[in-house]
């Protein structure tokens, strides 16, 4: 059982995590910034587009949501490289920013990572923030199958794959709620991320 | 929606509150299901979230740096020809891990509303004056010791329309990234003693006590200056999941 708010004793209560609140409307002219959607420029050789559609537990499109997608480099290794907020270009640094749309869509270019080890996919870690959700969400887009895959139930798989709608273009589409609800991930082990 | 009284609300609060104390131990985080605050009925989800082992790549953040921001972007007071309208305020603290360790090198991006309680976002149609001289928007790297400082107007309070006369508390946006990606928070810091705090959904959306007064700066003389700005002291911890892991017991995690 979690018990990382009461554990207790007056030296842990100077180290006690500071709670989450939403990203909420007026994100807008803050958070995005030029270039955070291109972890890569759009003509380097390697670009893919990795894009998606936001949506409610209604299926309507979330027209105020900002995502985050970090992943590895090519070699499947993380990478330590300045620059994802000024971007010079030609350095990829593995993080990007995106605000949806009005119609809910986002839009990534980025390089396909590399497997973390082999037999492992390589797979992008995606944060979601929006307005009406109090504490971002975590997803992974995957790229292949992988053994985590295994562990999650059959017909929910399908959510954390990231599919090939073209040339270099793949969909990774997010359902906060309901029917293909998105599979969100739990890090910490107390059951809310 | 909006013709919900304040007192509806008190009372879907007070119920939530008393329903998540009596299920166990609080939770640290807001409840994303938290029908008070009415945008989070469709926008959380209904499946228990997946227990995942974080990749390498999860287990480290970007690197940024002084290249990506420049010292000036700390002071929110400075980005236009004149001074903001408000009441200059300097906050200050300290980003640590869940060891107290400092989160060095590591990106604050902060954003808010003008002293009238104003957001320069053209979705913001709360009828109070712009200021030509205030954006809101800031951006530092912590140092060393896990230090920022930002110099800033102190945010008004501002209606809005999750139920009638509904009015948040002053509060500036925090974006942080820690040493993991998993630490990724975003939050907002309150001031101290605000009267709206009882009412507000979206600061009583944790239900735990505690964990809401993480989220109210201090009022610190030591960092006033004099014949300048008052000072305020707001501290935030960002636990990860090794400082958090604990065995699984058989059959608890989804």
């Amino acid at each position: 059982m979690p018990e990382r708010n009461e554990s207790g004793t007056e030296g842990d209560a100077q180290y006690l995590q500071t709670p989450s609140q939403t990203v909420g409307p007026f994100f807008g002219y803050a958070l995005p910034y030029d270039g955070g959607p291109e972890v890569v420029a759009p003509w380097h050789p390697d670009a893919i587009r990795f894009h998606g559609t936001v949506f409610d537990g209604a299926g309507a499109p979330v027209p105020d949501a900002i995502l985050e997608v970090w992943g590895a480099g090519a070699d499947g290794r993380p990478i330590d490289e300045r620059g994802s907020l000024h971007r010079d270009g030609f350095t990829v640094t593995g993080f990007g920013r995106a605000a949806v749309d009005r119609a809910g869509h986002y839009s990534f270019t980025t390089v396909r990572p590399g497997a973390p080890a082999p037999g492992r996919a390589p797979c992008l870690l995606v944060t979601v923030f929006a307005r009406g959700l109090l504490h971002h969400l975590f997803t992974r887009a995957y790229f292949d199958d992988d053994p985590f895959l295994a562990t999650v139930p059959e017909d929910r798989r399908g959510t954390l794959l990231a599919v090939q709608d073209g040339e270099r273009s793949y969909r990774f589409d997010i359902r906060l709620q309901g029917d293909g609800e998105t599979v969100f991930l739990d890090f910490i082990g107390d059951g809310r991320g | 929606m909006t013709n919900t009284e304040q007192d509806q609300i008190n009372a879907e609060i007070a119920r939530v509150h008393a329903a998540t104390a009596a299920a166990g131990p609080l939770p640290v985080h807001p409840l994303r299901d938290f029908g008070p605050y009415r945008s989070s009925a469709l926008r959380h989800p209904t499946h228990e979230l997946v227990r995942a082992d974080p990749e390498e790549i999860e287990l480290v953040s970007p690197a940024f740096g002084h290249t990506d921001v420049a010292p000036e972007e700390s002071d929110l007071t400075i980005q236009h020809s004149g001074e903001p309208l408000g009441e200059r305020i300097i906050v200050t603290g300290r980003v640590l891990d869940g060891e107290g360790r400092p989160v060095r090198n590591q990106l604050v991006e902060v954003w808010q509303a003008n002293s009238a309680g104003r957001y320069v976002h053209k979705r913001d149609q709360h009828p109070a004056p712009l200021d030509p001289n205030f954006t809101g928007v800031g951006r530092a790297i912590t140092g060393d010791d896990g230090s920022y400082r930002f110099v800033t107007i102190k945010p008004g309070p501002y209606p809005w329309k999750n139920h009638r006369n509904a009015w948040r508390p002053a509060h500036i946006h925090f974006s942080l990234f820690g040493s993991q990606f998993t630490q990724r928070l975003v939050t907002q810091m309150y001031f101290p003693s605000d009267p709206l705090f009882a009412l507000d959904p979206i600061y009583q959306s944790i239900v735990d006590p505690a964990a809401r007064q993480r989220l109210i700066a201090t009022y610190d003389h030591d960092v006033s200056e004099p014949e300048w700005a008052l000072g305020y002291r707001w501290d935030i911890v960002l636990t990860g999941s090794k400082a958090t892991w604990m065995e699984p017991e058989e059959g608890e995690h989804a």
